[in-house]
């Protein structure tokens, strides 16, 4: 059987593909912010505060996000929250679910950078009259954030692939945009492949990204 | 006929020559000190002689097998020639018993219940028989030390290569090991030993060969070496050694 | 209008949830003995092998599953093999979880520390030798924990071959909810249900990790 593989849906729907990478771009740089801040707080309150209850929350949340899909999360918050009086649009939703994830995986990550910090330090800091929240967060989170910055890297990576799937509540992103243009042109194989190219893509600016960043906030002596 | 002969041994680790020229000729039964401060190769020689490094330029024979020159025979090598590592290296998935038998039951086919009797003879003969089923990580370091050398007996080499097998110890384990060294001596195995022991070579070896920059520096039986310093060089490591 | 009451929605998601167990033992079987062939083709002699399996592992571990699980179904209809969202989704699973795998046993692999391996070199044992009573028998007790880890991901990524049309129970989910008009209480249960799999494997691959760890055990 002769099938020849047509790639013409790329620059016909160019501006489809543009949109769905912008949303896709977008989704990932608020959601890894946000979620990256989420995680910085469970961090400390899993790692260092001495507050028990609020552990042992963070610690809930931390089990119950790790231990289910990305795709059920999502479906929750979009489908189910309004049930319980909180609508949301697709957009809003799928930002809540990816910093709702990446929240949990950041706060083990960072929790773990933040726990490799020697107790010296701490004990220097507050030698020093620094309250413990001054301490966490001049002498503490810096290190810690350094130590894990390639984990945290990593993590964003997969997020960004699980964002994938907030195509199937219409946010416009680049699985959609995929979608969207097979359905018309009937080229899904080469679509699909074309996204993945371009996720693939996406990753390895990701990642550059993280390391730019990484050396601008994290690294570096402070001035 | 020399057991051990290196010749002309050159070796480099990136743009940095460790080894400038090498030529020993060690006989049978000989027991040799190697000496010298940290980088001056010692331990890089050590680790050519049974082909853990691969040496840009020269030939090594043991008791027939090469290594460089014409004919690599690697495996023939370490049949020949047994080290000891200064962190032990004992399996720890296995018994001390298992430690010494595994060898040579794979590599020479040695029977299952021969290479046990073999393997309590040489566990007893470094004074641990009652250690056989005991795991590694519940013996000293001492105790590790001395299955380790069980284990590179159970194949009857002609040689042993001890890479300073004591400096990993607490001191007061230090002294079983080098009774078992001394015993291994006595009985005329052939020992290279880089150590930084000076009594003990004093006491055990028949000549001492210190090592400077990569090359051999010195050569000579314990009393000249220790007492007699050739070269300021020597002088200043054995003066520096002065507790 | 029909009222289901929660046994219901929980009795189906259940009978659901058998198919999502059903390709996640799938997926993560096949994909180990795929992933020990990798394994074996990232450390062999020829350079050639060694770079088409870096090239593999690159490809899956640097692309989304969920693109995979679309490749998989509309390429092997394109190659004129008649697909099933069963057939795809083992397929994308099963060379997803194979390349994943084998990072994680090559990572354990090197894991031991390389005096092991000059010991059992200075007593004149081949690589094979090395390999087999040496280096594998420890490297599998330090790949126990993030082998057992791993599981966790491949239920998890179950969830994305309902997005393909194969009825396991992210599925049966989205289903149900459209029938009972309840999605907080659907995707409620559904959420457990993963978690009732998900949780026991990852306090599992805690205990044997604080047990096995690194190469020195006990």
């Amino acid at each position: 059987m002769a099938y020849h593989l047509d790639f013409s849906g790329v620059t016909e729907y160019g501006a489809v593909l543009a949109k769905g990478v912008g949303l896709t771009v977008t989704l990932i740089a608020a959601g890894g912010g946000l979620g990256i801040a989420v995680g910085i707080f469970g961090a400390w309150a899993r790692g260092y505060s001495r507050v028990t209850w609020l552990a042992r929350a963070v610690g809930a949340y931390v089990e119950l996000v790790r231990n289910t899909p990305f795709l059920v999360q999502l479906f929750f918050i979009f489908f189910g929250l309004p049930s319980a009086g909180v609508k949301l649009t697709e957009l809003e939703a799928a930002l809540i679910a990816v910093t709702v994830n990446l929240g949990a995986y950041a706060t083990e990550i960072i929790r773990a950078g933040v726990e490799a910090v020697p107790r010296g330090q701490r004990e220097a800091g507050a030698s020093l009259a620094m309250t413990p929240f001054q301490v966490f967060r001049h002498v503490v989170l810096r290190p810690a954030l350094q130590k894990i910055w390639p984990a945290l890297t990593s993590q964003l990576v997969i997020v960004m692939f699980g964002s994938a799937v907030c195509s199937q509540i219409a946010v416009e992103e680049l699985t959609y945009a995929a979608n969207f243009i097979q359905s018309r042109n009937f080229r899904a194989f080469e679509m699909y492949f074309v996204a993945t190219a371009i996720y693939f893509v996406l990753a390895l600016l990701l990642r550059q990204g993280m390391r730019a960043i990484g050396a601008w906030l994290v690294f570096g002596a402070r001035r | 006929m020399p057991l051990i002969t290196i010749e002309g041994l050159r070796k480099r680790f990136g743009p940095n020559e460790v080894l400038k020229g090498v030529d020993i000729a060690v006989e049978a039964g000989e027991v040799i000190a190697i000496i010298g401060r940290s980088g001056s190769g010692k331990s890089t020689l050590l680790r050519c002689v049974n082909g853990l490094e691969t040496c840009e330029e020269g030939r090594i024979t043991v008791g027939g097998s090469h290594v460089g020159g014409e004919g690599t025979d690697l495996r023939g090598l370490r049949l020949k020639v047994g080290m000891i590592f200064q962190q032990f290296n004992l399996f720890p998935h296995l018994t001390a018993g298992r430690n010494v038998m595994l060898a040579p039951m794979i590599v020479k086919g040695v029977a299952e219940g021969e290479a046990r009797a073999t393997a309590e003879k040489m566990l007893a003969r470094v004074g641990l028989a009652e250690k056989f089923d005991a795991h590694p990580d519940k013996l000293s370091g001492g105790q590790q030390q001395r299955v380790a050398i069980a284990r590179a007996l159970a194949m009857q080499p002609q040689a042993l290569l001890c890479d300073e097998i004591t400096s990993a110890l607490d001191p007061e384990l230090v002294n079983e090991v080098l009774a078992v060294v001394k015993s291994l001596a006595a009985d005329g195995m052939t020992l290279l030993m880089v150590t930084h022991e000076m009594r003990f070579a004093r006491e055990v070896c028949d000549r001492v060969i210190f090592m400077h920059q990569g090359r051999v520096h010195e050569v000579g039986p314990p009393e000249e070496v220790f007492a007699k310093p050739r070269t300021p060089e020597l002088r200043q490591f054995l003066g520096a050694l002065e507790p | 209008m029909i009222e289901f009451s929660l046994w219901d929605i929980v009795r189906n998601l259940l009978l659901a949830a058998r198919w999502t167990v059903a390709l996640s033992a799938a997926a993560f079987v096949l994909g180990g003995l795929v992933g020990g062939a990798v394994l074996f083709a990232r450390v062999s002699r020829s350079r050639a092998l060694r770079a088409g399996t870096v090239a593999y592992i690159e490809l899956f571990q640097g692309t989304p599953l969920l693109m995979q699980l679309f490749l998989a179904f509309f390429g092997l209809s394109l190659a004129g093999i008649e697909t099933s969202p069963w057939a795809a989704a083992s397929l994308a699973l099963t060379l997803w979880t194979s390349a994943f795998l084998a990072e994680i046993w090559r990572g354990c692999v090197e894991a031991v520390p390389r005096g092991q391996w000059e010991a059992s070199a200075s007593l004149a044992m081949d690589f094979m030798q090395q390999m087999r009573h040496v280096v594998l028998p420890q490297a599998m007790r330090i790949a126990i924990a993030p082998t057992v880890g791993f599981s966790v991901q491949v239920v998890k990524g179950t969830a994305l071959a309902s997005i393909i049309g194969f009825v396991e129970v992210s599925k049966a989910s989205t289903v149900i909810t459209n029938a009972t008009f309840r999605p907080f209480t659907v995707y409620a249960v559904t959420a457990l249900i993963y978690f009732a799999l998900c949780w026991p494997l990852s306090a599992w691959s805690r205990r044997l990790e604080r047990k096995l760890g690194a190469a020195h055990h006990h």
